[in-house]
């Protein structure tokens, strides 16, 4: 959690916006705009809400006009999906700036990004894509990293990618290279519990040793989520990252296993395509809070003993 | 820094992976990249086929939720097998997703299974109008009574600022009243207009609104746009159509509220 407690103050004027209360412990979900009429209407709650950062990219219309609604309410979380971090070329200045714009408008409580890249030259793909862990590839990506904190001016946390394939040249493991970003770079990290499973399948690991490796000190944030499943060319289970249905019953006891070893950190339920009706989307997050509620105490204690 | 620098192309190979990753992402007919494989030398083919299928399938919904009523026009198989040729050969340039199909409109007008439908094109114009007026700057429309307290003498000399949601879509077929049911939830009837149809794009407060301008009317606020005075526009407007009606014009404007202010053209 120490991500969490990292974030400097980026607004010296010191107007914040209600609401103040933190995200610590607890469970929020993907903010679409259809769900805003049902989010108004019920009342607030605990919770908090995600929006892809390039979604409110635009000079003005409904799209600002519902995010300010639910920020009034809610903290947020922005999360970007098209830095291109993980990319050799340099990262897009103008994108840059409308990212530190959104962040200073909207003053979310974690702001998050994606270990991959999504632009080649000029062609945006509109994936995220897979890079080599190589010292070449992670010196590049820590100074995105660095270049994206110094122009919001305050870390961000890094998301763990979901592969399919490998690159030859990688002369790491994912763990090392993602060890080697936030030493480098003081970010945090964004633990994807579903990538976690999608890769370790898909590449015939455990994700239970991936998650003891895992520098759980530096999550900020996880994120659940729903996958699709497909065979790779030798006919063995391949699982596609869609965030196009409920979250799976593996990593429901992926994230029991995390939650009961690191404590609340505050956790997130995506769902990005064929989306529901907000009761079943909030009804996603209500699971996921209770496995929080449930391990609350341990880490309240460990914070009064951590004062004494 | 050179470009192929910058990108990794020259600097020995230690970064060229996106060179050697992109190019078969939109192109079928390439082989897997070799720089790529399963673990433990498994095979790479169906794995990078994720890739690619991501990567069209979801720039062909980008197009589809840009395009809805021109996608309900044609019928969804018949729209994504246009939009998969138009997203490999056109695909976007910008992160932000909003921006793309500007080139869509003209794809359509030269595809060749949709010479058909020779008003499709125009359809998804006034489409890829709408989503620049969802997302423009808010901003104030120009009151009525601005307009009032300029000087009648001084009137045609008086410059008007657009509003930045303003568009207008020029068509030689109905294709207003073709957009407007086939953009709604509701059953589409049949379309009995023929005339040609200008449409103007306005988004005063939240609401995005589509209308058909009558004649004259899209040369006149176009030149108004453009930055001519009104008495230019005038001209214009008359020049282009006898039946011009002034005064219903101005009305529809500021209804529509397709400006945001008046420059009395003073220093």
């Amino acid at each position: 959690m120490s991500a969490m407690r990292k974030l400097p103050d980026s607004h010296p004027t010191g107007r914040l916006r209600p609401p103040s209360y933190a995200i610590a412990g607890l469970a929020g979900t993907s903010f679409k705009h259809a769900h805003l009429p049902a989010i108004l209407a019920e009342g607030t709650r605990d919770g908090f809400f995600e929006v892809h950062a390039e979604n409110y990219m635009g000079a003005g219309g409904p799209p600002h006009h519902a995010l300010e609604q639910i920020r009034r309410d809610y903290p947020l979380s922005l999360h970007g999906v098209a830095m291109s971090i993980g990319g050799p070329q340099p990262l897009d200045r103008n994108h840059l700036e409308r990212f530190r714009a959104l962040a200073e408008r909207y003053e979310p409580a974690v702001v998050s990004e994606h270990l991959a890249w999504s632009t080649h030259e000029t062609t945006y793909f509109n994936d995220l894509l897979p890079l080599p862990y190589t010292e070449a590839t992670l010196s590049r990506v820590s100074e995105h990293v660095d270049e994206v904190q110094q122009a919001i001016r305050r870390p961000i946390l890094l998301e763990n990618p979901s592969t399919y394939v490998v690159f030859r040249e990688s002369a790491m493991s994912e763990m090392d290279f993602i060890r080697g970003i936030v030493q480098r770079t003081g970010c945090g990290l964004l633990l994807d519990l579903n990538n976690v499973f999608v890769s370790a399948t898909n590449h015939g690991y455990s994700a239970l040793d991936y998650l003891s490796d895992f520098p759980m000190e530096h999550v900020g944030e996880i994120h659940l989520a729903g996958h699709a499943e497909q065979v790779d060319d030798e006919g063995d289970r391949l699982l596609i990252d869609s965030h196009d249905g409920p979250v799976a019953d593996a990593v429901w006891k992926l994230f029991e296993i995390v939650v009961s070893r690191s404590g609340p950190i505050p956790t997130l339920v995506e769902w990005d395509s064929n989306i529901p009706d907000w009761p079943v989307l909030k009804a996603e997050a209500g699971a996921a809070q209770q496995i929080l509620d449930r391990h609350a105490t341990p880490v309240t204690s460990g914070k009064v003993h951590a004062r004494r | 820094m050179l470009v192929d620098e910058r990108i990794g192309r020259r600097d020995g190979g230690r970064l060229s992976f996106a060179v050697a990753f992109s190019p078969a992402l939109l192109d079928p007919q390439s082989e897997t990249p070799a720089a790529v494989t399963g673990p433990n030398e498994k095979a790479a083919v169906r794995r990078y086929n994720v890739y690619r299928n991501n990567v069209t399938v979801s720039l062909i919904d980008a197009l589809a939720a840009i395009f809805p009523a021109t996608q309900r026009i044609t019928g969804v198989e018949f729209f994504r097998a246009m939009a998969r040729f138009h997203v490999r050969a056109t695909p976007p340039t910008s992160p932000l997703l909003f921006d793309y199909g500007r080139d869509f409109p003209g794809f359509i007008e030269r595809y060749e299974y949709a010479r058909s439908m020779p008003w499709l094109a125009d359809v998804a114009r006034i489409e890829r109008a709408w989503l620049d007026a969802y997302h423009a700057a808010d901003m104030d429309t120009l009151r009525p009574e601005a307009l009032a307290s300029i000087p009648p003498e001084r009137l045609s000399d008086v410059f008007f600022v657009p509003h930045p949601a303003t568009r207008i879509v020029c068509s030689e077929f109905p294709a207003v009243s073709i957009f407007v049911p086939n953009r709604s939830e509701g059953p589409v009837d049949p379309i009995v207009a023929v005339a040609p149809q200008d449409a103007l794009i306005t988004r005063p407060g939240l609401e995005v609104v589509v209308r058909h301008l009558p004649p004259g009317g899209a040369i006149f606020l176009a030149c108004l746009i453009s930055g001519r005075t009104l008495g230019q526009a005038v001209s214009a407007a008359f020049e282009a159509s006898t039946a011009f009606d002034l005064p219903a014009n101005i009305a529809g404007m500021i209804e529509a509220g397709v400006f945001t202010a008046i420059d009395s053209g003073d220093p």
